[in-house]
């Protein structure tokens, strides 16, 4: 119960902290790490909304970099044809992002495990190649962007306003996730992952509910992808890569799977730690490495690496431990 | 009533060369506890598979009530109100019992757009759920996640689950496997209470309760009916004997 009470405090002073992250910023006179936590945060999102898949429902989706990008281009594209309303551009981002999620979804979704990741991967690369290819649209360059999405009475012209935006989105997403997680669609996605013949077996539909959250993964990506656009005022599609998908499950990882705000934790620890590494030495691979290595061993359930550390003993892990597998035939 | 018929007519499905289910033939009336036994291998989960849906069938014809069934998805069966449960334990480990039964019991009204409210706060789910568990024994245990129950309850909440689900159609794929003497009392005495309410498909090794259970009996040998009728008419029949009681020593 103790650490129950614990874990309910974790979302609301994680919020805080962050939201005083600009003041702190600005007290120091540093307006990057403005810029950078919203880079952060901008991750976070994407994390969050990818753990959709991974965590609730064991999939893990190797081209989410693809939504990334299809987010950015929506900005890109469109600013380059003159149109900077935000509104616009998010509807046409969220109409693109449900179109492709549903498309390649369905053609996903027939397959799992391995075949998953590797399918979910050729379509990011398809989408990365086409992008590389398209001259028009800035090709490898990329695309700049002039014009910063306007919606109105609010306009992602800077990083401060990017932060406040990706901040409010993400707190937001936290709390819509939190109920997800024990909602009925929530519930069946989760035991979607646990047995699927039994689900199907229930009379849900495993492929339909699986499509739902890739959809709704897929569109949350893309928002990221659209914050990311007027953060860098670029798009470009070295955010296609899959190193960027591949980055994501490892926030994912780091953070814990199956916990809403362990994404969120694991894109501050993965970017934090790259910024740090890199200003120490230009082979911080060689040390990032280990150190991932470290903890996706160390637990690879919800923070079990923080409470190893901390010797407070982990319920799932036990319950995990005690799955009765030699049972009678 | 609303307890439906369910009629096979020629099941046949092959696994490569052997043929596991050979022209099954089968009339369950509404409301029937039928029971079905046979030696190991005989073909009874597969006979139960084919009727879900969860295995396709290569030649007959399946009807629930009126319904052909043949040819229909998992799915529709289970609009029909087919229900199973699994020989080996398939509960969701992780959640508890109170959430896997809520989960069985939320399979009418689906889970379109239910994305706010908790699946355990939902008042007709939860009904539901608070009267199997007591039905099946299974309410001290409500908070405890599945995997840590002792492996009798597990077996409960595997019945209880396909009974949260609002069953017209009850296939039982070897409730009491493993179960214990005393755990095996308690469940005879639970599908006793459900004999009646719901036409029952029962595929059983521990012939005490069988005997004690069944309106009527199938033997299942090598894929084959070999015998259908009465508790009594099976215990005489020769063939019966031969195959399946002489040869097979059961506990």
């Amino acid at each position: 119960m103790n650490s129950r009470n614990w874990m309910r405090l974790v979302l609301p002073v994680l919020f805080i902290v962050l939201a005083a992250i600009p003041f702190v910023a600005q007290v120091v006179d540093e307006p990057f790490y403005v810029t950078f936590f919203a880079r952060v945060l901008i991750y976070a999102l994407a994390a969050c909304a990818l753990n959709i898949v991974l965590g609730f429902a064991g999939l893990v989706s190797f081209g989410h970099a693809m939504f990334i990008g299809l987010g950015c281009y929506a900005v890109g594209i469109l600013s380059h044809y003159g149109i900077s309303n935000g509104w616009i551009q998010l509807f046409v981002c969220i109409a693109v992002c449900i179109v492709v999620a549903v498309l390649v979804g369905s053609v996903c979704l027939r397959t799992s495990g391995i075949g998953f990741i590797m399918i979910t991967l050729a379509f990011s690369q398809m989408f990365y190649f086409l992008m590389v290819s398209l001259t028009p649209f800035g090709g490898d360059d990329g695309l700049n962007i002039y014009e910063s999405s306007n919606f109105g009475w609010f306009e992602l012209s800077g990083s401060s306003e990017v932060y406040w935006a990706t901040w409010a989105l993400l707190l937001m997403l936290a709390l819509f996730l939190n109920r997800l997680r024990t909602s009925p669609f929530g519930m069946v996605l989760r035991a979607t992952h646990i047995n699927p013949r039994r689900v199907d077996a229930f009379g849900y539909s495993v492929f339909r509910i699986q499509l739902s959250a890739y959809v709704l993964s897929g569109v949350i990506t893309g928002i990221a992808g659209f914050l990311l656009a007027n953060l860098t005022a670029f798009a470009v599609p070295s955010y296609i890569a899959w190193h960027l998908s591949g980055e994501l499950i490892v926030m994912i990882v780091i953070g814990g799977i199956g916990l809403v705000t362990g994404p969120i934790f694991g894109a501050i620890v993965f970017l934090v730690l790259e910024e740090v590494l890199k200003g120490w030495t230009t082979h911080w691979m060689l040390v990032m490495g280990p150190i991932i290595t470290f903890i996706a061993l160390a637990g690879r359930n919800q923070f079990a690496w923080l409470k190893a550390i901390f010797n407070r003993p982990s319920t799932a892990g036990a319950a995990l431990k005690t799955r009765p597998n030699g049972e009678l035939p | 009533m609303n307890a439906p018929s369910l009629v096979i007519e020629g099941l046949v499905r092959y696994f490569g060369g052997l043929k596991a289910t050979d022209e099954v033939s089968l009339q369950v009336r509404p409301g029937e506890l039928h029971a079905i036994i046979g030696p190991n291998g005989a073909g009874k989960t597969t006979l139960i598979n084919l009727l879900t849906g969860e295995l396709a069938s290569d030649a007959g014809r399946i009807l629930i009530g009126d319904v052909d069934v043949s040819d229909q998805p998992v799915q529709q069966r289970v609009e029909l109100g087919l229900l199973r449960s699994y020989q080996i334990t398939s509960v969701f480990d992780s959640f508890t019992v109170r959430e896997n039964i809520c989960l069985a019991a939320r399979r009418r009204r689906g889970v379109r757009l239910a994305v706010w409210k908790p699946l355990t706060r939902d008042l007709e789910s939860m009904q539901v759920a608070e009267r199997i568990m007591q039905q099946c024994q299974l309410t001290h245990v409500a908070d405890e996640a599945a995997a840590n129950l002792a492996y009798g309850q597990r077996r409960q909440l595997e019945i209880a689950m396909a009974l949260a689900a609002e069953p017209r159609l009850l296939l039982l794929d070897e409730p009491m496997a493993g179960m214990s003497a005393a755990e095996g009392v308690a469940a005879i005495e639970l599908l006793r209470s459900l004999k009646g309410q719901y036409t029952i498909v029962l595929v059983e090794h521990d012939m005490n309760a069988v005997f004690s259970l069944a309106d009527r009996i199938s033997v299942l040998v090598y894929g084959k009916i070999i015998a259908t009728g009465t508790v009594d008419e099976i215990r005489a029949h020769p063939e019966v004997q031969k195959a399946y009681l002489g040869d097979d020593e059961d506990a």
